[in-house]
C-alpha cells in the first residue's frame, strides 16, 4: 500500500485546490460583472494581505476560527451536526467576561478560573442538545439552532443585568477583566506593532490533542465507528447514547474557547460589539478542511487572510463582497470536488482490485 | 446506506446553512467606494467615511450619513471614501479601517454608530494630526474627537405627545429594532411623551431582536408582525425605531386602519405612496446635519474636539409635518418642544 501514499497526498490536495481556484473563476467573472479590474483586485489582496500588520491579524481571525471549527469537526467526526457552536460560544463568552470581570485572583489563577467558566458553560449548552438527542431522539440540528436563539435571548437579558454603565455611551458590556486576568500578546510577526493573541499556542494545543484523541484512543475509535456506522458500532459493544452526550460535550467544551483569545487578549469584557456568527464560519471551516487538524488550519488561514484582506478593499472602490462570494464559493465548491475525488479513488481502486483479480487466475494456470 | 445518505444529507445541510449564513452577510447592493464630486469649488479635503453594518444603502442612520456626506460633496467639493463594517467583525477590523484610511492621507475620518467607539478611541491618538469624528457616541474622547451625539429622547417626546393627542383608544404602541441602550431611549422619550398628555395611556413596547441580532433594523416581515399585535391589542397609534423593518409597521397600520409614526428621517417623503395617508408624522434625527456641519467647519478650519449634542434646540431632532395630519395639534406640539428646550420639562435618558 506504501505506493499509494504520494497519490493519496496529491489526491487530498487536490480537492481544496480545485475549490480555491475554482472560486477565483467565479470571483473573476463577477469583479468582470462589476466593471472592476480582475488582477489588480487581486494583487491589491495580495499585497494588503502581507503587510506585517495584516499578518498579525490573520493569525488573530485565524486563532479564533481555528478554534470554532475543530468544535464543529468534533462533532462532524460522529456524524453529529453542532450548528449551535456559535451560541455556545457566546454564552461561554459573555458569563466568563462576568465571572472574570468579578473576581481578582493572582495571574494564572484568574486565567484558568475565566477558561474554566467558559468551558463548562460552552459543553453544558451543547451538552442540552447530546442529552435531548440521547433521551429523547431529538435531532441536534434542530435543538442547536434552538439553543441559538434561546442563547441569544439569554446573552441579551443576563448582559442588561450585569451590564457596567459608561457614561456616553451606546454600548452595554460586562467589567472589564483586571489586568491579571488578561492574556499578552506575542511579538510573533516582525515589524508589526500588532502583537498575536497570546491564545495562539492554546489553539495549537487544541489542534493536536484533537489529533490525539481521536486517532489514537480508544474513545476517538468509538467517535468515529459511531459516525461511520451507528450499527456496526452498536454491535462491537459501543454505547452510543453516552457517545452522543460526551461527544457533544466536548465539542460544547471547545466551543467554549473560541471567544477566550478575543476576550482576553482584546476586548476584556463581553460588550454589544463582541464578534459574532464565529460558530459559523467554524462550520465552513470544518467542511474546508475536511475535519483534518492540519486541513483546518490551513482553512482557518484562508480565510481569516480573505476576511482581513477584505478591509482594504471598499477603500479602494471595490466592493467589500466579493470575499464573501469567494468563501462561498470555496466551501460548496470544496464538497463538490471532495465528492469528485472520492468517486476517482473509488474507480482507481476498483480497476486495481480488478486488474489484480485478473492476473490472479492467469497465475495459477501457469503455476 | 441508510447512514451514507443519511451523512451525505447531513453535509448537504451543513452547506445549506453555511451558503444561506454567508448570504445573510452580504446584503449590500449600493455601490461604494471614491468619487469625486463634480463640484465648481474644489477642496482638498479627503474624507473617510467608515459605515456600521449596511453601509449606504440601509434605509436607516448610514444613509443618512451618506446623504449629509452627498451634501458636503456637493457644496464644499470635498472627496470621500467610503468603507464598510462586515457582519460580526471584531473590533481589530474596525480599528484596521480608520488606520487604513488615516495611512492613505483621508482627514477628517468619521465613523457612523457607537460600534466605532473602542477603534476609535485606540486609532485616534495614533493619529494626532487627523480630526476624527464618531456619530452616536461620547465616550471615546480626545483632542482630534469629535462627538456627534443626538437627544433622540426629546424628539421621541414630541412625537410621543403627537400620538397620544391622536390617539382615540388611549393605547399606542413603540416598536424598537434592537434592544440596545441606544433605541431604548426612543422608547423611553415616547412613553414619557405620550403619559405627558394623557398620564392614564397605555404605551405598548416591544423589541424585533436582541443583539448581537441585528436583523431588527433591517427586517419589514418582523416589523410588520409586530405592529400587527399592537393594533390587535387595541393601540391605533404605533411608532418605530426599527430602520428598515419600519416599512412593515407602514404596512399593517394600512391593514388596520391605524396610525404609524416614521423616524430618523421624513419617511413620508420616503415611503410607497400607498401607505403614505398612515403616516402622522416622523422622528427627524439629523444625523446628514451633524455630518454636514462637522464637514463644513473642518473645511472652515474650525472643528472643535468634543461632544457636540444635536437636540431639539439645535434642530438637530424635531418631529416632521409633512402630510399636514399634524397641522391640528402642531400649536400644542410646539409649546411642549418649547417647555423641553427651556428646561421645563425634563426628558430622561436613560444612557446618561
Amino acid at each position: 500500500m506504501r505506493r499509494w501514499d504520494v497519490r493519496d497526498v496529491a489526491l487530498g490536495l487536490a480537492a481544496p485546490l480545485l475549490a480555491v481556484a475554482f472560486s477565483l473563476v467565479i470571483a473573476s467573472l463577477v469583479l468582470i460583472g462589476a466593471g472592476d479590474p480582475v488582477l489588480s483586485t487581486y494583487s491589491l489582496l495580495l499585497d494588503y494581505g502581507q503587510r506585517p500588520r495584516s499578518l498579525a491579524l490573520v493569525l488573530n481571525a485565524a486563532t479564533t476560527y481555528y478554534l470554532s471549527a475543530l468544535a464543529v469537526a468534533i462533532g462532524f467526526r460522529m456524524n453529529l451536526f453542532n450548528i449551535g457552536v456559535d451560541g455556545q460560544y457566546r454564552l461561554a463568552a459573555m458569563t466568563a467576561a462576568w465571572v472574570g470581570g468579578a473576581v481578582t485572583l493572582p495571574t494564572g489563577l484568574h486565567q484558568l478560573v475565566i477558561v474554566l467558566v467558559a468551558v463548562l458553560v460552552g459543553g453544558m449548552w451543547a451538552g442540552i442538545a447530546g442529552l435531548l438527542k440521547a433521551t429523547r431522539g431529538v435531532s441536534e440540528v434542530i435543538s442547536t439552532i434552538m439553543l441559538n436563539a434561546i442563547a441569544t435571548g439569554l446573552v441579551a437579558f443576563f448582559l442588561r443585568k450585569v451590564a457596567v454603565p459608561v457614561a456616553g455611551s451606546n454600548n452595554i458590556g460586562t467589567a472589564p477583566i483586571a489586568e491579571s486576568g488578561r492574556v499578552g500578546g506575542l511579538p510573533l510577526v516582525p515589524d508589526s506593532a500588532l502583537e498575536v493573541f497570546g491564545f495562539l499556542p492554546v489553539a495549537v494545543l487544541a489542534g493536536i490533542a484533537y489529533w490525539l484523541v481521536l486517532g489514537r484512543t480508544r474513545f476517538g475509535f468509538e467517535l468515529r465507528a459511531t459516525g461511520r456506522s451507528e450499527s456496526a458500532a452498536v454491535a462491537s459493544g459501543v454505547d452510543v447514547r453516552r457517545m452522543v452526550v460526551t461527544t457533544m460535550l466536548l465539542s460544547g467544551a471547545v466551543a467554549g474557547l473560541v471567544g477566550m483569545p478575543q476576550l482576553l487578549g482584546a476586548s476584556y469584557s463581553y460588550s454589544l460589539d463582541f464578534p459574532a456568527g464565529l460558530g459559523f464560519t467554524g462550520i465552513a471551516i470544518a467542511l474546508l478542511g475536511r475535519n483534518s487538524p492540519i486541513g483546518i488550519a490551513f482553512g482557518a488561514l484562508l480565510w481569516a487572510y480573505l476576511d482581513v484582506s477584505s478591509v482594504i478593499l471598499d477603500i479602494e472602490g471595490i466592493s467589500r463582497e466579493i470575499v464573501t462570494i469567494m468563501q462561498g464559493s470555496i466551501v460548496l465548491s470544496v464538497v463538490i470536488a471532495y465528492e469528485l475525488v472520492r468517486r476517482y479513488r473509488l474507480r482507481a481502486e476498483q480497476s486495481r482490485v480488478g486488474r489484480e483479480l485478473a492476473q490472479a487466475p492467469r497465475a495459477e494456470v501457469a503455476a | 446506506m441508510r447512514q451514507l445518505a443519511n451523512g451525505r444529507l447531513r453535509l448537504a445541510a451543513a452547506v445549506a446553512v453555511v451558503t444561506l449564513g454567508l448570504a445573510a452577510c452580504g446584503s449590500d447592493d449600493a455601490g461604494s467606494g471614491t468619487d469625486t464630486a463634480g463640484s465648481e469649488e474644489a477642496s482638498d479635503i479627503k474624507v473617510g467615511l467608515a459605515y456600521d453594518i449596511g453601509g449606504r444603502g440601509d434605509q436607516s442612520f448610514n444613509d443618512s450619513a451618506a446623504a449629509g456626506l452627498d451634501r458636503a460633496k456637493e457644496e464644499l467639493g470635498i472627496e470621500a471614501t467610503e468603507a464598510e463594517a462586515g457582519q460580526g467583525e471584531s473590533d481589530a477590523a474596525k480599528e484596521e479601517r480608520l488606520r487604513v484610511l488615516a495611512d492613505s492621507g483621508h482627514d477628517p475620518i468619521i465613523g457612523v454608530g457607537f460600534a466605532y467607539s473602542a477603534a476609535l478611541a485606540k486609532v485616534a491618538p495614533e493619529f494626532p494630526d487627523v480630526t476624527f469624528a464618531i456619530v452616536d457616541d461620547a465616550n471615546a474622547t480626545g483632542d482630534n474627537i469629535s462627538n456627534l451625539v443626538f437627544a433622540e429622547e426629546q424628539g421621541s417626546f414630541l412625537v410621543g405627545a403627537a400620538a397620544a393627542l391622536k390617539s382615540k383608544t388611549d393605547n399606542v404602541g413603540f416598536i424598537g429594532g434592537v434592544q440596545v441602550p441606544l433605541i431604548e431611549k426612543f422608547e423611553v422619550g415616547f412613553t414619557e411623551g405620550a403619559k405627558q398628555v394623557k398620564p392614564d395611556i397605555e404605551v405598548q413596547s416591544v423589541y424585533l431582536t436582541q443583539p448581537p441580532d441585528f436583523s431588527g433594523f433591517g427586517d419589514p416581515a418582523k416589523g410588520r408582525t409586530a405592529a400587527q399585535g399592537m393594533f390587535d391589542a387595541g393601540a391605533d397609534v404605533v411608532y418605530h425605531a426599527a430602520g428598515g423593518s419600519g416599512s412593515g409597521l407602514f404596512e399593517a397600520a394600512k391593514a388596520a386602519g391605524g396610525l404609524a409614526i416614521g423616524v430618523d428621517s421624513d419617511q413620508f417623503e420616503t415611503a410607497a405612496p400607498d401607505v403614505q395617508d398612515v403616516i402622522l408624522t416622523s422622528m427627524l434625527k439629523k444625523v446628514d446635519v451633524a455630518v454636514f456641519d462637522f464637514l463644513s467647519s473642518v473645511s472652515e478650519g474650525n472643528v472643535e474636539a468634543g461632544p457636540r449634542v444635536y437636540d431639539l434646540e439645535q434642530g438637530g431632532v424635531d418631529y416632521s409635518t409633512s402630510g399636514g395630519m399634524v397641522d391640528d395639534i402642531k400649536g400644542q406640539l410646539d409649546e411642549l418642544k418649547q417647555q423641553v428646550i427651556d428646561g421645563e420639562i425634563e426628558v430622561t435618558d436613560p444612557t446618561a
